[in-house]
């Protein structure tokens, strides 16, 4: 009887137990579609073609917010500049070439702790090597560069997962072939593995393009009258437009906050859903 | 031909070593500008100034204690809210869920990894604050409370990643050796799993507490920037003012070189310093167990 009674109880416990963890998981999951659903219906109304292509006006309080989406796209180009070779060379060499001793380890040390180094450490170090020592000024350039070091640590580590996952056999066939070490890299492995990279190269620049506190004094400009016309030039910005009109605008009508909420957010989850699909439909076709 | 290639081959070897050890050279780069920048600071501001409670700088008191406290105990809750639901979100997705549930909560909690903190911010002024305000009968909404419960769901993604991968590596004949012997999968998961994977979930922890320390935009926006001592429990309910929120609002306003700019400069110094350690004790937490696993398998 006791044992049926102890029995009873661990089941009980169990069935206890499950359900918490259940309940604290949605706890997790449920603001998450609650915020994306939320921006989505509060800002879609102020979407429209004049508010997506215009100028702002009226001290931002009217007219669009084209110079801010046109001015994200530019950062997250001039990041993607810098830091894909960079990126994809490091990763290169540290699933191909590096051996595992010391400064091997030292160089993942470094990774690792570039990828834990505040965003607005990185907003003080650009303003201190690309703005004021290097003099690049407030520019598109000095945000790119800042944006694409702190961007590093993702692309370099998840191609790196990507090259090693290539097997060792493609390697050797392709060496006892003739091929050397760079022929083989070139045509070969990247090949295989450029869905992975293109996965991580995408994520990292999905975080570049929300990113805020790293252009605050290194590229970003309150408001402008014209687009950028060089890569000198500072430029407004979809997250720091945001912040902005949220916060320093006083009497700044509800809609246009949401509605630049809206395409910011739009913009990122575009660029996760296609690395989201690039790595599933990868997974599906591989055949090694 | 012959020797062409094997020129071209040394050269990109050599370029894509470089490319290798600059991750080594940007650190570098980093901590030495927040030095050169940072430093001055200390001839200009004496050490009891510094840890002073006023952070008034336009009357020239730069007393960081305010600013650190503030990063403290925002830093405390988010860890409160982002520890038990990361890793119980963990748990569930690689030990309870089924796996057409696993594949979709894993894009999603990847999907919050990826929202700019700048929108939280936004939806933290105009949806939580007011929220918490009637809720809690508040003066303001713009509490450390505000911050501590969106830099949990900041900190949730990466506790929830790290950890799960942690869960996930331990041995599967762990668990049926556990469940032969009569446990329950609760029991499996509370006395074997979660033991076992100890090491990699104190790391998900530390990264998560790492990564909430260093977030800005976000706290900027809902904490009500009053560099206030936080020192009770009570100061949770009231208006702080954290270490990074500090640099991203008043960086832009200062004349650079003035003993203001030196001592934001001195403030990223502290949170590299910070991130350091935090980063390379979580590694090493990490490096010793794969020893300790490879030991066993030995």
């Amino acid at each position: 009887m006791m044992t049926k009674f102890l029995s009873r109880n661990r089941h009980t416990v169990q069935r206890l137990g499950f359900s918490a963890i259940t309940v604290m998981a949605l706890f997790t999951v449920l603001p998450i579609i609650g915020t994306i659903t939320f921006i989505l219906v509060k800002g879609g109304s102020a979407i429209s073609l004049d508010f997506l292509s215009g100028f702002p006006h009226d001290g931002m309080r009217a007219g669009g917010i084209l110079p801010a989406i046109v001015g994200t796209l530019y950062l997250t180009l001039g990041t993607a500049f810098f830091s894909v070779p960079l990126g994809i060379a490091a990763a290169i060499y540290l699933a191909e070439y590096a051996k595992e001793n010391r400064w091997t380890r030292l160089i993942r040390l470094a990774i690792i702790n570039l990828a834990g180094i505040p965003s607005v450490v990185y907003g003080l170090f650009g303003l201190g090597l690309f703005v004021l020592f290097l003099q690049f000024g407030t520019s598109i350039l000095a945000a790119s560069l800042t944006l694409s070091i702190m961007t590093l640590p993702v692309i370099i580590s998840t191609s790196e997962e990507a090259l090693r996952a290539v097997p060792q056999a493609f390697r050797t066939v392709s060496i006892s072939l003739g091929a050397t070490r760079w022929q083989t890299i070139s045509r070969i492995i990247l090949k295989e593995a450029l869905p992975g990279i293109l996965t991580g190269v995408i994520l990292g620049l999905e975080r570049a393009a929300g990113e805020t506190a790293p252009i605050l004094f290194t590229g970003a400009a309150f408001f402008l009258p014209q687009l950028p016309q060089s890569p000198f030039d500072a430029t407004m910005a979809l997250p720091y437009h945001l912040f902005v009109i949220s916060t320093q605008v006083p009497e700044m009508p509800i809609q246009i906050q949401y509605g630049t909420a809206l395409v910011l957010l739009v913009f990122v989850l575009t660029m996760n859903v296609i690395a989201t699909v690039i790595r599933s439909r990868a997974r599906a076709k591989r055949q090694w | 031909m012959e020797k062409s290639l094997s020129w071209r081959e040394f050269i990109i070897t050599r370029l894509i070593q470089t490319s290798g050890y600059s991750a080594i050279l940007f650190v570098a780069l980093i901590f030495f500008f927040l030095l050169r920048e940072g430093l001055p600071t200390l001839g200009q501001v004496d050490a009891a100034s510094l840890l002073n409670i006023r952070w008034y700088p336009i009357e020239n008191y730069f007393g960081i204690l305010p600013l650190i406290t503030g990063s403290l105990i925002v830093t405390l809750g988010a860890a409160l809210i982002a520890v038990p639901f990361g890793i119980g979100t963990a748990v569930y997705i690689s030990e309870i869920a089924p796996r057409w549930m696993r594949e979709i909560l894993k894009p999603l909690v990847e999907l919050l990894g990826g929202l700019p903190s700048v929108v939280l911010g936004f939806l933290g002024i105009l949806v939580l604050a007011p929220f918490l305000r009637v809720f809690l009968d508040l003066p303001t909404g713009l509490t450390a409370l505000a911050g501590s419960l969106l830099l949990g769901g900041i900190a949730v993604p990466t506790v929830v990643s790290v950890a799960e991968d942690a869960l996930d590596s331990v041995p599967r004949a762990y668990r049926e050796g556990a469940w032969a012997l009569g446990a329950t999968r609760w029991q499996t998961i509370w006395r074997v799993t979660l033991p076992a994977a100890k090491s990699g979930v104190l790391t998900a922890v530390m990264l998560g507490v790492g990564r909430a320390i260093g977030e800005t935009m976000a706290v900027m926006m809902v904490t009500g920037n009053a560099p206030v001592l936080a020192l009770q429990p009570g100061s949770l309910f009231s208006p702080v003012r954290t270490m990074t929120a500090t640099i991203a609002a008043e960086m832009g306003e200062v004349a650079n070189g003035s003993t203001h700019y030196h001592v934001l400069f001195f403030i990223g110094m502290v949170l590299f310093i910070i991130s350091l350690v935090v980063n390379i004790i979580a590694s090493s937490v990490v490096f010793r167990s794969k020893k300790r696993a490879e030991r066993i398998l030995s």
